[in-house]
């Protein structure tokens, strides 16, 4: 299979800070492939690398085989993005912003598509409202449509569910996956691992300008396959003892390593050596979300 | 072209679409002005030999009217885009940076002769200016409007914030239009603001707009052609120079 998407070596610095460190990153065509990464680890920079917003200091990105700075033009063709900003042109309505973004692509008439995005994206009945009356869901809905006027090979969504009801989450996995199987490549970055784990294929992760995993979604969750022993404790400190297993910390409870069931023992004795007493345990079984903060965490130590 | 001529109509429908507050408002001011400095002045004052006062003075109001209106529609568009973020919709697309450019100072342009017509019609209605030379009329103001539209979008894409807009458009356009003739021949003035008045290039905008009304100048309408074209020119270039390097508006 060719490739989609292509990274090589790169940088980029704002100011003192250091947003990405070389990033080398290949997405092959027809991939459902997941950017995955904590705030600020640089996902939304490297995909303004891919659109032209922003400019690397060194390295080079191409779409489709078109280079995004000397070929700007024919790679801005290849792929649709769905910016994490939601924003919206508050002067006109979903229609007319529709028609307006297929102009920039240089498309004339391209009604029957609009209407099948409108439908689709269930926006049907919203066409000829204005922007600013759309619920923030809706405006959404109408920037993924924005991103698809020119049908691209290459599709980004950049936190599209960030803040969205369920309907909406439903109705636009199904078209994403729908595009996907029509050939579409697809790339996504969500906080929402569960829906990264249902769609997609292969991941990267990315931790504070650097790429700390990539591989086959099935290949990467078996190479983490460590369950977690969450523990609530009270009082709520973690004994002294247990801290080099310590992994994250979610929702008040402390997720440790869990190699061996074996350890489960040794563990809990720690625990009630130290005086602490249980306010709930639990084992976690691995999944996308685990393998995460294994991935994230062990990096930081 | 279907880029460029897409970006171009959506600049003429944003303005078009509040046309109260984008075109009938800038001529009522016109006209006030008009009606105010007339009815001080006419007694008093004769620019020129033979052309009364009011006379004199529309030409000049008409242009300032365009200039500023060229200059705001421009700059307002695109600092309203970026501080929306909606300029990703105008940045994503494969619009060249000569399309870029063209879309938007064309627009302003536009707006610019819409305005400058209006102030034209309302303000004849209370004396008729001559018209000596149409094409004298036409060549000003388009690239009156032109530079100021450039002007426009410079402002645009270097402020952040509405404030630092509003400073380039209090400190550097307001008196730029305003020291430029607009309300005085500038042969009444001290030798120095003289001297002051003829660095700035909209005096020769609104002197050879004049001369295509009256056939009369402070200067002769081919020098003020060449100091409007270059300027024109220049920061043109300039513009294109700073879209080429993504100055502000990719980071
Ligand atoms: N234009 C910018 N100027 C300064 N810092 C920026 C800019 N864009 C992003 N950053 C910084 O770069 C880092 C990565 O940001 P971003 O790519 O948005 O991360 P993510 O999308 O993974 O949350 C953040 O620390 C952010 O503050
Ligand atoms: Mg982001």
């Amino acid at each position: 299979m060719s490739t989609a998407i292509r990274f090589s070596a790169v940088k980029k610095r704002f100011g003192d800070f250091e947003a990405l460190k070389g990033i080398d990153l290949e997405v092959r065509e027809g991939e459902f492939f997941a950017l995955l990464g904590p705030n600020g680890a640089g996902k939304t920079t490297l995909i303004s690398v891919l659109g032209g917003l922003t400019r690397p200091d060194s390295g080079s990105a191409s779409v489709m085989g078109c280079d995004v700075q000397a070929d700007y033009r024919a790679a801005r063709r290849q792929v649709g993005i769905v910016p994490q900003e939601l924003t919206f042109d508050p002067f006109f309505t979903v229609r007319e912003t529709l028609v307006f973004q297929s102009g920039y692509f240089g498309l004339r008439r391209n009604d029957a598509w609009i209407d099948e995005l409108l439908e689709n994206l269930g926006l049907a009945d919203k066409a000829n409202a204005n922007m600013r009356a759309l619920s923030g869901g809706m405006k959404r809905r109408v920037m993924v449509a924005q991103a698809l006027v020119h049908k691209p090979p290459v599709i980004v969504l950049d936190e599209p569910t960030a803040g969205v009801d369920v309907a909406l989450r439903q109705t636009l996995w199904a078209f994403v996956q729908r595009l996907n199987d029509e050939g579409h490549t697809i790339v996504l970055t969500t906080h929402y691992l569960e829906e990264a784990e249902t769609l997609c294929n292969r991941i990267a992760m990315l931790k504070q300008g650097e790429l700390v995993a990539l591989d086959d979604k099935v290949a990467l969750m078996q190479s983490h396959s460590t369950r977690l022993l969450s523990l609530r404790l009270l009082p709520d400190a973690l004994p002294a003892a247990l801290q080099p297993l310590l992994v994250s910390e979610r929702d008040g409870a402390y997720l440790l390593r869990l190699d061996d069931c074996k350890q489960l023992e040794p563990m809990l004795a720690c625990v009630r050596e130290a005086g602490v007493s249980l306010r709930d345990i639990e084992i976690v079984q691995p999944d996308l979300e685990s393998v995460f903060l294994d991935v994230m965490g062990r990096k930081a130590g | 072209m279907q880029g460029f001529y897409t970006l171009f109509y959506k600049e003429i429908l944003r303005f078009w679409k509040v046309s109260f507050q984008t075109v009938a408002a800038p001529v009522l001011t016109a006209v006030l002005y008009l009606l105010i400095f007339s009815h001080v002045l006419e007694a008093h004052v004769e620019a020129y030999p033979g052309v009364r006062y009011t006379a004199f003075l529309i030409p000049g109001l008409a242009m300032m009217s365009m200039l500023q209106n060229a200059f705001a529609n421009t700059s307002s568009s695109l600092i309203q885009s970026k501080l929306t973020g909606n300029i990703v919709f105008i940045l994503l697309p494969p619009l060249s940076r000569l399309e870029f450019f063209l879309a938007y100072v064309l627009a302003a342009i536009v707006r610019g002769l819409v305005v400058g017509a209006g102030v034209l019609l309302f303000t004849s209605l209370f004396v008729l200016p001559e018209l000596k030379h149409p094409l004298w009329v036409l060549a000003f103001a388009l690239l009156g409007s032109g530079v100021l539209a450039v002007l426009g979008m410079i402002a645009g894409i270097w402020a952040e914030k509405f404030d630092q807009l509003a400073a380039f458009q209090n400190f550097i356009i307001v008196p730029l239009t305003f020291l430029s003739g607009v309300f005085y021949s500038i042969h009444s003035l001290p030798v120095f603001w003289l001297g002051v008045s003829h660095l700035n290039p909209v005096f020769y905008m609104i002197d050879g707009f004049r001369y295509g009304f009256f056939g009369v100048g402070d200067v002769s309408p081919w020098l003020s052609l060449s100091v409007v074209g270059s300027t024109f020119a220049l920061l043109t270039l300039f513009t294109l120079h700073l879209l080429r390097t993504g100055y502000k508006l990719r980071h």
